[in-house]
């Protein structure tokens, strides 16, 4: 299971040998109290510094997924682990989630400044650390000029940036998100992606990533694990071993049509085999 | 959505005056090309001598109303504010109590009236009783849907981030919840003033004390109709004003904000 390489393809990553990985999933499998099968028993661990995708099609559980590593849903068998403990590390010693929804689920009422602070103030932050905070978090996304604007004067691809501001507040050490650009049209989209994947590579995060995207996850994602739909099970792991940073010249070369082709046909496969 | 700038205005507030003018000219006309008594239907000139000439009458029983339909108004507001609270914070709370609130919002109020001037000896107190019983409802319907249309994806950001409930209700469902709120107080200032007028109507109050209602009815008994009309007048007015003060009061707070209260865009 171990992908993460300390080769010259991946940044200089390197975790101490024996630290745990940031989530583990053992067998964790989710099950609807009336027998629908989200998700079969899958194993996982993300280590610090990797840039996961879970790739699949509508209905293969990956937004499931996403959600029992953020701790919004129980397995229903199997056990997830957040630093080699249970849920009730995280949070302390500065080992945070944080996460980014299909929509940009910003408060109407309050401008941008105020949701984006909204992570501090629910942990109670002192006022100025967490203004700075923001000021911080609204620079890296390209909105400096958009704090006192209230969410519904935003384009979409701005919206979900002020989403992206507000779970990157906090500094997480894991970063999740679910199909975050899936709103969005495709020349945003592709924006929004060269951007969140110099965040990554600048800021040292750790990301899941959910989507329904060959090219998303391809162009974004140190490793993609491709899900089959019903039930929801990881069929294959690709990593994509490439060289970041990453720029529209990737998105036209050989090597990205390659992988694309690559993940395309599992995906084909594992829909066929049902 | 208008042609050119400037006519919104013109269409929103002329329109409806010319109308008004048209009506009233209209039934000018009428009452004096048709002849009839001034018993029956009175001219508005009729109408504006009778609100001038009773003017200390009609504007002390105005107050009085008015007082007794705020004061319901506040009652109700505030009432109905904390059951929603109540109902929003407990499942099992709403499931026992929400059915008896529907019942208070079908009981005619005439209907139960009567038992409330029984019930409580100083008039004025009961007449706020039954205003507020008629105004509360919405308030307590729509704040407890407003409390509980929660956006699930702002609950799930809440919950990751462990907001205690109090957080929870400060930050995310009040303000949710106020567009709710503020639509069912429109209703409610409407009703308040309805309540208090027909409330007056069946507890028949008298002398020093008498609203409205009681104008109305004296006026009718003694055959002044322009008085009866200048009482309605009164009423119809004070409703507007009333309802215009929630729009405002609603713009106020929703405005820069709440689809609801947003002017359109070009």
């Amino acid at each position: 299971m171990d992908i993460v390489k300390d080769g010259a393809a991946i940044r200089a990553i390197s975790p101490a040998a024996g630290e745990p990985p940031v989530v583990e999933l053992g067998a964790v499998a989710k099950t609807y109290p009336n027998g629908t099968r989200a998700l079969d028993p899958v194993d996982l661990a993300i280590r610090a510094g990797e840039f996961v995708t879970v790739l699949g099609p509508s209905g293969c559980g990956k937004s499931t997924l996403l959600k029992m590593i953020a701790g919004l849903a129980a397995p229903s068998a199997g056990q997830i682990r957040w630093w080699g403990e249970g849920f009730d590390a995280v949070g302390r010693a500065g080992r945070t989630l944080a996460m980014v929804f299909q929509e940009a689920t910003l408060m109407p009422w309050s401008r941008v400044h105020g949701n984006v602070r909204l992570p501090l103030d629910l942990a109670r932050t002192e006022r100025s650390t967490a203004d700075r905070a923001v000021a911080a978090a609204l620079a890296l996304v390209g909105l400096d000029g958009f704090a006192q604007h209230y969410p519904r004067e935003l384009s979409g691809g701005m919206q979900m940036r002020v989403s992206i501001a507000r779970a990157l507040v906090t500094n997480p050490a894991l970063l999740l998100m679910d199909e975050p650009f899936g709103a969005l049209d495709e020349i945003t989209r592709g924006k929004l992606d060269g951007e969140l994947s110099e965040l990554w590579r600048r800021k040292s995060l750790t990301v899941a990533f959910v989507t329904h995207s060959i090219y998303e996850a391809v162009f974004l994602s140190t490793r993609v694990l491709v899900m089959s739909s019903r039930p929801g099970r990881i069929v294959r792991e690709v990593p994509i071993d490439e060289p970041f940073p990453r720029n529209d010249a990737f998105r036209v070369s050989q090597r990205f049509a390659m992988h694309c082709r690559t993940l395309s046909e599992l995906l084909a496969a594992a829909s066929d085999a049902q | 959505m208008t042609p050119r700038a400037g006519n919104g205005g013109l269409l929103r507030i002329g329109a409806p005056v010319l109308v008004g003018i048209v009506v009233i000219a209209a039934w000018y006309a009428l009452v004096k090309v048709s002849g009839v008594q001034k018993v029956l239907v009175p001219s508005p000139v009729d109408v504006a001598e009778a609100l001038i000439e009773d003017w200390g009458l009609l504007s002390h029983s105005l107050l009085i109303t008015l007082r007794i339909t705020l004061a319901a108004f506040l009652c109700a507001t505030v009432l109905g504010t904390l059951i929603a609270f109540a109902f929003a914070q407990s499942r099992v709370v709403e499931a026992s109590f929400f059915p008896y609130a529907v019942l208070l919002q079908v009981t005619p109020i005439v209907a139960i009236s009567p038992l409330i001037v029984i019930w409580v000896r100083n008039t004025e107190a009961a007449l706020i009783v039954c205003a507020t019983i008629v105004a509360i409802f919405p308030v307590i319907s729509n704040t407890t849907l407003g409390l509980r249309s929660v956006d699930p994806g702002l609950a799930n950001l809440f919950r990751m981030n462990r907001a205690t409930r109090l957080q929870t209700l400060l930050r995310l469902r009040i303000p949710g919840a106020a567009p709710y709120f503020f639509g069912g107080l429109r209703i409610a200032s409407g009703l308040a003033l309805i309540g208090a007028v027909v409330a007056e109507f069946v507890a028949g109050t008298g002398g020093h004390g008498a609203g409205l209602a009681y104008q109305i009815l004296q006026a009718g008994f003694q055959l002044k109709t322009p008085r009866l009309f200048a009482a309605l007048l009164l009423i119809t007015v004070a409703g507007v004003v009333l309802f215009l003060a929630m729009v405002w009061l609603s713009r106020l707070a929703l405005g820069h904000w709440h689809e609801s209260e947003l002017a359109p865009e070009s």
